[in-house]
């Protein structure tokens, strides 16, 4: 008994040369960030074992999600979520065009940003990923066992969903707000009429347990600052969420001047609770909107896409002790909340201090009513009232902060390209390390929940430079690891990442790995066009539509000779995969196709289109080094005049 | 007299097991297959470790032009291999308890022993005959037609008991827990006679 595939082991024959190529470049930088034995060590993952950590890493405007293992900062997979991937067929196949429908048409791309990991209690449990897509604002979910994306929703009366996509302590909702606001709803005013016609929706999405479906449950319409980004209260304040806000002066040009005026802008306290009970009874009103829900369903291996026109919009003002604004200094970037609830801190982008509000003081504002005026309606909380303290001169231009598990934060610095770890409580700087360069979002395993877990810390970097071999103008951005479980951070590891790496989610390994799928069951396969046997292979003419019913399995296609297609038909190739083995796709690629390949997992099928434009006899393969009699794995298509009269037939082998 | 039969009748219910449990179980271990590939051989048909190994091995075996591994109903055995063992089974827990009350039934313990060792070594036989068939009667148009040193088709009969290497594959055959139980239990038959025969000596 045997097997023969062959070509897997001369494939690992030459990615070891490729490697032995590249494991004599050292790190150039002599002195500092020069990789001590101990720190090798550390991240030395020996072949054949596995990480301690998924990393999923987003892949900014690439629009895909990326996954990573820590601590060795291996790339293991790209997750399609936003945009086109010809790779698999992602967005070119008839199954998952519908993924990319919005109320605008296809949109062949996005700008994915902060992914989130599903919560039970605070804790990350490893079901799903969900994402944000910037542009036309959309949040995506990824399954965990198939390591796709199994949902996208589009998201209504927002433009620049950016502080976007987080998740309640039991993933009840997925939050996504508006970066700009617009007008709601959408009209042809004049931008100059920005101050009080514009709004800045935040909306909050809700999660089906059982299936992860999300639904917009409501919109809440807020004044229209910039919301740009937001993090869940957390045990002691879960049922809140807190949103940073830039131009509060509402400016419609030169943004960079003048939003920048106010001392203060606000954290928006949003008592989502609240909001949920008032819309249970019934509050707020439904809206005209047009928006997609498009849905993948592993079974069918078809997405299908709904468009919705209507949703549920909440006024503020109409629902009492909902919202309050907390005075925070400098247009503040990141909005993080502290494991155990307590402390929300301000990233003031353009300052050297960070602010920190407590929980328990606003709290006690709110109840004593302890305002410092209002904003359409909506009450300010006095500063002085709801401050914990300040981390003082911690550097230039703070953006985001996590936590580890000892009462530690860790701030990022994009001017001054460091890493800074303080105190909570004390407010004292206890380290800082540097980054190379420009440091935006940083990721703690764990972070964005009530458990995160103390060992690592990596950094996303802006700015690349000179970190590797140079590659010409067009860079892919750095990423550095740290090992934070001492009183001082070290570097560890350099890895670069793809695309704008903005933000990241990690999770341990274990509890996600067991529920990862090897191959989809055969017997499960429910897609309209699916064929479980080569007995079933056969090609149906409907007008000038060509639907080819074609199977595969090491080492063929069926049907493989195939005639009587004709110059300025449609054909459709409906590929099912019929191997249930682990690790064995085939792929699918016509010559001359205005498409892309298809690569199709055991169980699956894909659909591809092709317009035969030329007469003749053209070939197809496989695209995968599926086995040691890959390269046999082609078939013909004989293409005749338009008006031909050759009968259509098909066949595999000589038994026809 | 009664712990003879007490060990009779245990010993033949042992055969029970392989109701339960297979009787043989061949392994195939492979570079691609670092968990492995297997199938689990009970009384009444082959079934995969995993849902989908049996499909896969004869994906693999396709390319060496080997037959597809047998069905419930393509073979004989599978349908009259489990009225044997059943009704062997019932008659020594008969013979065994036959002993409680008379005391000369050792005897027929030991005939018993002798009957099943006989059918035992058939049902050898029979299996390592069709191994034979299956790994060496091959498709003439296999893909790849492989060749030992001397020049004849290699074969790919696994092991009936032990481990084999073929080509890059390693094929381990041994028995299972409902073959081990059969082991024991015919064992146990075996000490019974003798038990018996010395207690009923003993009380002469
Ligand atoms: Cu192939």
């Amino acid at each position: 008994m045997k097997i023969l595939r062959l070509g897997v082991g001369l494939l690992a024959a030459a990615s070891l040369m490729t490697s032995c190529g590249n494991s004599g470049t050292k790190n150039k930088n002599g002195t500092e960030g020069a990789l001590t034995k101990n720190a090798a060590e550390q991240v030395y993952i020996a072949p054949g074992e596995h990480d301690d950590y998924y990393a999923f890493i987003s892949g900014g405007y690439s629009g895909n999600l990326l996954v990573y293992g820590l601590p060795s900062g291996r790339m293991f997979k790209e997750i399609p979520v936003f945009s086109q991937f010809p790779t698999s067929g992602y967005g070119y196949s008839e199954e998952t065009k519908p993924m990319f429908n919005t109320s605008y048409g296809f949109i062949p791309w996005g700008d994915a940003h902060h992914p989130d990991i599903s919560q039970t209690n605070g804790v990350m449990d490893g079901r799903w990923v969900f994402i944000n897509e910037n542009n036309t604002p959309r949040i995506a979910r990824v399954d965990l066992t198939t390591f796709e994306t199994a949902e996208i929703i589009e998201v209504p009366n927002s433009a620049g969903n950016h502080s976007s996509s987080f998740i309640t302590e039991n993933t009840e909702y997925v939050v996504a707000g508006t970066r700009f606001s617009v007008p709601v709803p959408q009209r042809d005013i004049s931008i100059k009429d920005y101050k009080g016609e514009f709004k800045g929706a935040l909306s909050f999405i809700g999660v089906d347990q059982e299936t992860g479906r999300m639904e917009i449950d409501f919109q809440l319409l807020m004044p229209g600052f910039n919301y740009d980004l937001s993090h869940p209260g957390r045990d002691k304040s879960h049922g809140w969420f807190f949103f940073t806000t830039y131009n509060t002066e509402e400016a419609n040009t030169l943004l960079e001047v003048n939003a920048s005026q106010n001392d203060k802008d606000f954290i928006a306290a949003v008592n989502w609770k609240k909001i949920e009970e008032y819309v249970k009874n019934g509050g707020g009103k439904m809206m005209p909107a047009e928006y997609a829900h498009n849905v993948y369903d592993h079974h069918t291996h078809t997405a299908t896409s709904t468009m919705k026109n209507e949703v549920r919009v909440i006024d503020p003002t109409e629902v009492p002790g909902a919202v309050y604004f907390l005075p925070t200094p400098k247009s503040p970037h990141g909005c993080d909340v502290s494991p155990d609830g307590e402390y929300i801190v301000g990233n003031g982008k353009l300052s050297t201090d960070l602010t920190v509000h407590s929980f328990t003081k606003m709290i006690d504002a709110i109840e004593n009513k302890k305002f410092d005026g209002e904003a359409y309606g909506i009450p300010i909380l006095n500063f002085d009232d709801i401050h914990a303290g300040s981390v003082k001169k911690a550097g230039l231009g703070p953006l985001h902060t996590e936590f580890d598990d000892k009462g530690n934060a860790y701030t990022t610095f994009f001017i001054s390209s460091e890493v800074v770890k303080w105190e909570l409580g004390t407010w004292e700087v206890k380290d800082r390390k540097p980054t190379y360069y420009s440091v935006g979002h940083l990721t703690i395993p764990g972070g964005n929940s009530r458990e995160p877990d103390g060992k690592y810390m990596f950094a996303m970097n802006k700015i690349t430079k000179d970190r590797y071999l140079p590659v010409g103008p067009e860079l892919e951005h750095s990423a550095q690891l740290y090992d934070i479980s001492g009183e001082k951070m070290e570097l560890i590891l350099d890895f670069p990442t793809h695309g704008e790496p903005h933000y990241a989610a990690a999770i341990k390994a274990d509890v996600v790995k067991g529920n990862s799928l090897e191959i989809y069951d055969l017997e499960d396969n429910k897609h309209e066009y699916a064929i479980k046997s080569e007995g079933e292979a056969r090609v149906e003419r409907n007008g000038n539509e060509v639907h080819i019913y074609m199977s595969t399995i090491r080492s063929h296609f069926a049907p493989d000779n195939i005639e009587g297609i004709k110059v300025g038909d449609k054909v459709y190739f409906h590929v099912t995969n019929l191997e249930q083995d682990f690790d064995v796709p085939h792929g699918f690629a016509m010559i001359g196709q205005n498409n892309s390949e298809l690569l199709i997992m055991p169980g699956q099928t894909k659909t591809t289109t092709w317009n035969p434009k030329k007469v003749g006899v053209w070939p197809f393969y496989c695209t995968d080094f599926c086995s040691a009699l890959h390269q046999e794995m082609q078939g013909y298509i004989r293409v005749s005049p338009k008006d031909s009269d050759i009968e259509l037939t098909w066949s595999l082998g000589d038994d026809e | 007299m009664k712990l003879a039969s007490t060990i009779m009748v245990i010993g033949s219910a042992l055969l029970l097991g392989l109701f339960i449990y297979p009787l043989w179980h061949v392994e195939l271990e492979a570079p691609q297959y670092p968990r492995g590939l297997g199938m689990n051989i009970h009384l009444d048909g082959i079934v995969g470790y995993t849902k989908h190994d049996i499909r896969n091995i004869d994906g693999l075996n396709h390319y060496i032009g080997m037959k597809t591994l047998p069905k419930k109903g393509d073979m004989w055995e599978f349908t009259v291999f489990p009225l044997v063992v059943g009704g062997m089974s019932v008659l020594g827990i008969i013979i065994g308890l036959f002993g409680f009350f008379k005391r000369s039934a050792y005897k027929w313990f030991m005939a018993w022993f002798v009957l099943m060792t006989v059918l035992g070594i058939l049902g050898m036989i029979d299996f390592n005959a069709w191994m034979t068939d299956y790994g060496t009667n091959l498709d003439p148009n296999a893909i790849m037609k492989m060749t030992d040193d001397f020049g004849n088709p290699l074969s790919y009969k696994p092991p009936l008991f032990g481990s084999k290497d073929i080509l890059n594959f390693t094929a381990v055959s041994y028995p299972s827990l409902g073959g081990i139980l059969l082991g024991i239990g015919m064992a146990l038959t075996f000490i019974s006679y003798f038990v018996g025969k010395k207690l009923s000596k003993k009380s002469n």
